[in-house]
């Protein structure tokens, strides 16, 4: 993953490989090998928020939230409990809607289009996987495809199992999901949000609810599609993912951005005390 | 010990009566009893449907609804509106009161499984509606296609449960008046019963009752075990792994693969 300077969006081609620092080795940051044979590259649109609000009666969880990321761009957005980091992320498909301020995705207001529209431009995983339980996988990755994109049955059919033998989970598309384990029901997640073709992907806390010998699978899917140039914003506490896989990082606590920088900057170089103190407590 | 024997027990008039009661009866009662719990679910989804919205004006009529008609005793309801709405009833359907009378029922039935269903589709946990909204679903569509289908899985015992109390309840159309070939299980008993002074063909109703209610409140049983034991009512059981029974796979290769560099 190349690390650039800006929030230009970094190549759609796979990158070099680049060295991870003894240091960063120590944090836990591990670069993230493909799973196995490179999958198609996307083309991302560009998110921005304006000065996003959010309050839950007088609580106010957003106190004007700033940042843009290009096409094709990782941000991680990282911070304590409770600092609207979740938020800010489910603003972006208006799951919240904000009380103020504005959202664009390729520069249209997020605000004035229907909600299903800006849903299936922008896919989401949630920290608990959230597949349907009733359904077996390949009906889980069917169903949108057939009822939102309005695919017939043998297309919606082929997308999925491209989809699904992408994340390596061809085998399992006549499993019901509570007989996969966490990480594959949640590579199972990130399938059926990207066979719906969205132009970014939003992650909320995808590995919190993962066995720590699990989440690994997900980081290296998530790393894989960052390569080939998905438009991501990520809520995460895998420091050592938002170190090696995102161009940019944010920190976030009560309700407002309080640095953001390259990941470098941010993990070896933290300005404020609030941040230096997040990080002397995860890391 | 005898008269009580004869009272209750005479195998002459319990032979005489089943006949009656295992074709005629046992048919007249699951029509009246199918038709109702028919009835009675196309009703309660609307109604279960309304009772979540956040709209008081649908709230409202869904709310008065279930405490009118659970709150009435049956047979008042039975018999009120067989009796008032039988001009109407005999107009649209004829002479038989069994239109009525399941629609009726199934009123009745509507507010208690509406209330079951209501029940079961707010136990689907909040994120399975994002994640269908998430995926561009309309509300309507993620009710329909992910939500509603979950929460009803999850009420089968309960609305099993519902259609013995139909059952049971369907007894209660006597009161409306029936022709020979319209009597239900209770009706046929207790005509019987009258004409020879003697229960024992009640004892043979309710015998057939029991007949058609026990194994269902097996099936009952057996659905919640599965239920319980987190496979879907109809699916195959995972098949065994070497080392005992594991439902839910372990980490997988793949999930343990080293990380590589690149």
């Amino acid at each position: 993953m190349t690390m650039t300077e800006t929030p230009t969006p970094p190549a759609t081609t796979p990158s070099t490989s680049t060295p991870v620092s003894p240091t960063a080795a120590a944090a836990g940051a591990t670069a993230l090998a493909p799973a196995g044979a490179p999958g198609p590259t996307f083309s991302g649109g560009s998110i921005e928020l304006q000065g996003v609000r959010k309050a839950f009666g007088r609580n106010e969880v957003l106190n004007g939230v700033s940042f843009s990321v290009a096409a094709g761009e990782v941000v991680c957005v990282i911070g304590p409990s409770g600092s609207g980091k979740s938020t800010a992320l489910r603003c972006i498909n208006r799951l919240e809607e904000p009380t103020g301020g504005d959202i664009r995705l390729d520069g249209e207001s997020t605000l004035s289009m229907s909600v299903d529209t800006l849903r299936q431009r922008v896919g989401m995983v949630f920290q608990q996987f959230n597949l349907f339980p009733h359904k077996t996988v390949i009906e889980n990755m069917t169903l949108p495809l057939r009822k939102v994109a309005g695919l017939g049955k043998d297309e919606a059919r082929a997308r999925a199992m491209a989809g699904l033998e992408q994340v390596g989970l061809g085998g399992k598309a006549d499993y019901r999901p509570v007989r996969l384990s966490g990480g594959q029901q949640q590579r199972v997640a990130i399938a059926r949000a990207l066979a719906m073709e969205p132009e970014a992907m939003l992650f909320d806390e995808a590995t919190s609810a993962l066995d720590p010998e699990l989440v690994k699978g997900v980081l290296r899917l998530m790393a894989d599609l960052a390569r080939r140039g998905m438009t991501m914003v990520v809520v995460t506490h895998e420091m050592g993912f938002a170190r090696s896989v995102a161009d940019r990082v944010i920190f976030m606590d009560r309700g407002v951005i309080v640095e953001q920088g390259r990941p470098a900057a941010i993990f070896d170089d933290p300005q404020s005390p609030r941040l230096q103190a997040f990080l002397a407590e995860v890391l | 010990m005898d008269n009580f024997l004869q009272t209750f027990l005479d195998w002459d008039l319990i032979s005489e009566v089943l006949p009656d009661l295992l074709t005629t009866g046992i048919k007249n009662t699951l029509l009246l009893a199918l038709g109702a719990s028919v009835v009675g679910f196309v009703v309660a989804l609307p109604l279960a449907l309304m009772g979540l919205s956040h709209r008081r004006v649908l709230r409202w009529p869904a709310r008065v609804f279930t405490d009118v008609f659970r709150g009435l005793p049956a047979i008042l309801t039975i018999l009120l509106f067989g009796q008032a709405l039988s001009p109407l009833g005999m107009s649209l359907f004829g002479p038989s009161p069994f239109p009525l009378a399941i629609v009726a029922l199934g009123l009745i039935t509507a507010a208690y499984t509406g209330e079951i269903l209501r029940a079961g589709i707010q136990s689907v946990e909040k994120g399975q509606l994002e994640a269908a909204r998430a995926l561009g679903m309309s509300y309507g569509a993620a009710m329909r296609l992910a939500i509603v289908p979950q929460g009803i899985r999850r009420v089968i015992p309960t609305l099993v449960n519902q259609f013995i109390a139909v059952i049971k309840d369907s007894s209660l159309v006597y009161t409306l008046g029936l022709v020979a070939g319209e009597r239900e299980i209770f009706r046929i008993g207790q005509d019987a019963s009258v004409s020879n002074a003697n229960l024992s063909p009640l004892v043979a109703a309710g015998l057939v009752y029991l007949l058609l209610t026990v194994p269902l409140t097996h099936v009952v049983n057996a659905i919640d075990k599965r239920l319980r034991e987190g496979r879907t009512p109809f699916e195959e059981p995972p098949a065994a792994l070497p080392g005992g029974p594991a439902p839910v796979p372990a980490a997988t290769a793949d999930d343990l693969l080293p990380l590589g560099r690149h």
